[in-house]
């Protein structure tokens, strides 16, 4: 009588494509954080005497200190949106764990690079750095690094969902495990201004990634145990 | 191997110091649906949550659809259950037909379309509401259009005739119906006896955590 769920990639395509159209209509994330971001990339310039201070050297610091501090915020929130009675209904829809936690991921990750590609040119464009690295690796380089802040900020929403610290307690978690994910990524554009090789960066951004997709998706069904 | 679809044996929850439910036993066999009343408090939504498998209970077994409830069987025996209670659990960014067409991509095989499940209903003129700007009782009557596409042959329902107008609960107790038709059982909760003895034979009382 009753029918089976849907297969993995399926239901985690329909998560994610739930939560980018709730961020759409709501708006909460990027109405809100990307201004803020576009913001506080012209902050440095306007802050200090532009003449006296290389700004061109700042380029990179800045656009990964805006880009970090931002997307967190984009992450945490969007992950922090579904309510007890709507986890518990997917779960009793045969929800997979794992396929939810990939989709609001991907969700998450989505949502991320939008802000990190918004951020990336207005940095090139106010502090004018003398080497740009290539467009398609450095790409490469930010979705991965949002694809690994977004999965470490579902896994810090799911460890705090209900808990009344959540909102403090939860870029506790995510701050430390994204130090890999943010060397990773800023020495992999680093390397590629340079003209070195990226390889050790690369490798550990990736590395970084793939053990918090795996992590992510093995404690998916004991964390949805432990919330709803 | 049990027959019965929920089976509780010797169930407790505690919260705590508080002890929510003790020594609970119920059986529901194919085909049957039974009322749960008593006052508020008295533990009836914590017994349906057990019975969900979204609440282990501190002590006493669970056994659903004939077999204790496995972890790694979980999302194919949640698949079987289908809840509705008041507060229906929609995204109220998405509209009506979003909300069951989220849930059509999710469960995969459905028995009908999200907008011919709102027809149903009497909602086929509001399928491109906001949930945002549906009345509760239309949220209502969304969550059990989820039930309807659905088909799950366990139906849990907490209060869920409240608030509810008579074409509203007569959606209900068809529900019910069918389902018990097609083998599946139904545990209906409800602090007002009325409502239970209108569509259902057998009722039981909860008080102070057990049954009598």
């Amino acid at each position: 009588m009753t029918a089976g769920a849907a297969g993995f990639w399926t239901q985690a395509i329909a998560i994610a494509k739930r939560d980018l159209m709730v961020e759409t209509r709501g708006g909460e994330v990027l109405g809100v954080v990307l201004p803020f971001a576009a913001v506080a990339v012209f902050v440095v310039p306007l802050a200090t005497d532009a003449l006296a201070t290389r700004l061109d050297q700042l380029a990179y610091p800045v656009f990964w200190l805006v880009g970090l501090l931002f997307s967190m915020q984009v992450a945490l929130r969007q992950t922090g949106t579904e309510s007890l009675t709507q986890r518990r209904t997917l779960a009793l829809l045969g929800m997979d764990p794992a396929a939810r936690f990939t989709g609001r991921s991907l969700a998450a990750a989505a949502l991320t690079t939008a802000v990190l590609i918004v951020i990336a040119p207005l940095t090139i464009l106010f502090y004018d750095p003398d080497e740009i690295p290539a467009v398609g690796p450095s790409l490469l380089a930010i979705i991965g690094f949002a694809l690994g802040l977004s999965m470490l900020s579902t896994l810090a929403g799911d460890v705090t969902v209900g808990l009344r610290t959540r909102s403090s307690l939860a870029p506790l978690i995510v701050a430390p495990v994204s130090v890999p994910l943010l060397i990773g990524a800023s020495q992999t554009l680093e390397a590629l201004i340079r003209d070195r090789s990226t390889m050790a960066p690369a490798l550990l951004l990736t590395v970084t990634v793939l053990s918090l997709a795996v992590t992510g998706v093995l404690t998916a069904p004991a964390l949805e145990e432990a919330t709803t | 191997m049990n027959s019965a679809i929920v089976s509780l044996s010797g169930v407790g929850v505690r919260f705590g110091a508080t002890s929510v439910l003790s020594d609970i036993d119920l059986d529901l066999a194919p085909g049957e649906a039974v009322g749960v009343t008593g006052p508020n408090g008295a533990g009836k939504t914590t017994l349906l949550a057990v019975v969900s498998t979204l609440l282990t209970p501190t002590h006493g077994s669970v056994e659903l659809f004939g077999g204790p409830v496995n972890r790694r069987d979980l999302p194919r025996v949640r698949r079987r259950i289908g809840m509705s209670g008041h507060d229906p659990g929609l995204y109220p960014e998405l509209t009506l037909l979003e909300n069951l067409t989220l849930v059509e991509r999710l469960v995969g095989d459905v028995r009908m379309s999200a907008m011919q499940v709102l027809e149903v209903v009497g909602l086929g003129g509001a399928a491109h509401r906001r949930v945002s700007a549906a009345s509760n009782g239309m949220q209502r009557r969304t969550d059990l259009a989820r039930l309807i596409m659905t088909r799950p042959d366990l139906i849990l329902l907490d209060e869920a005739h409240a608030g509810l107008d008579t074409a509203a609960r007569d959606i209900i107790d068809r529900l019910i119906h069918r389902t018990c038709e097609a083998g599946g059982g139904a545990i209906v909760v409800s602090h007002d006896r009325s409502v239970l003895a209108r569509s259902l034979s057998r009722i039981v009382e909860v008080e102070e955590g057990t049954l009598t």
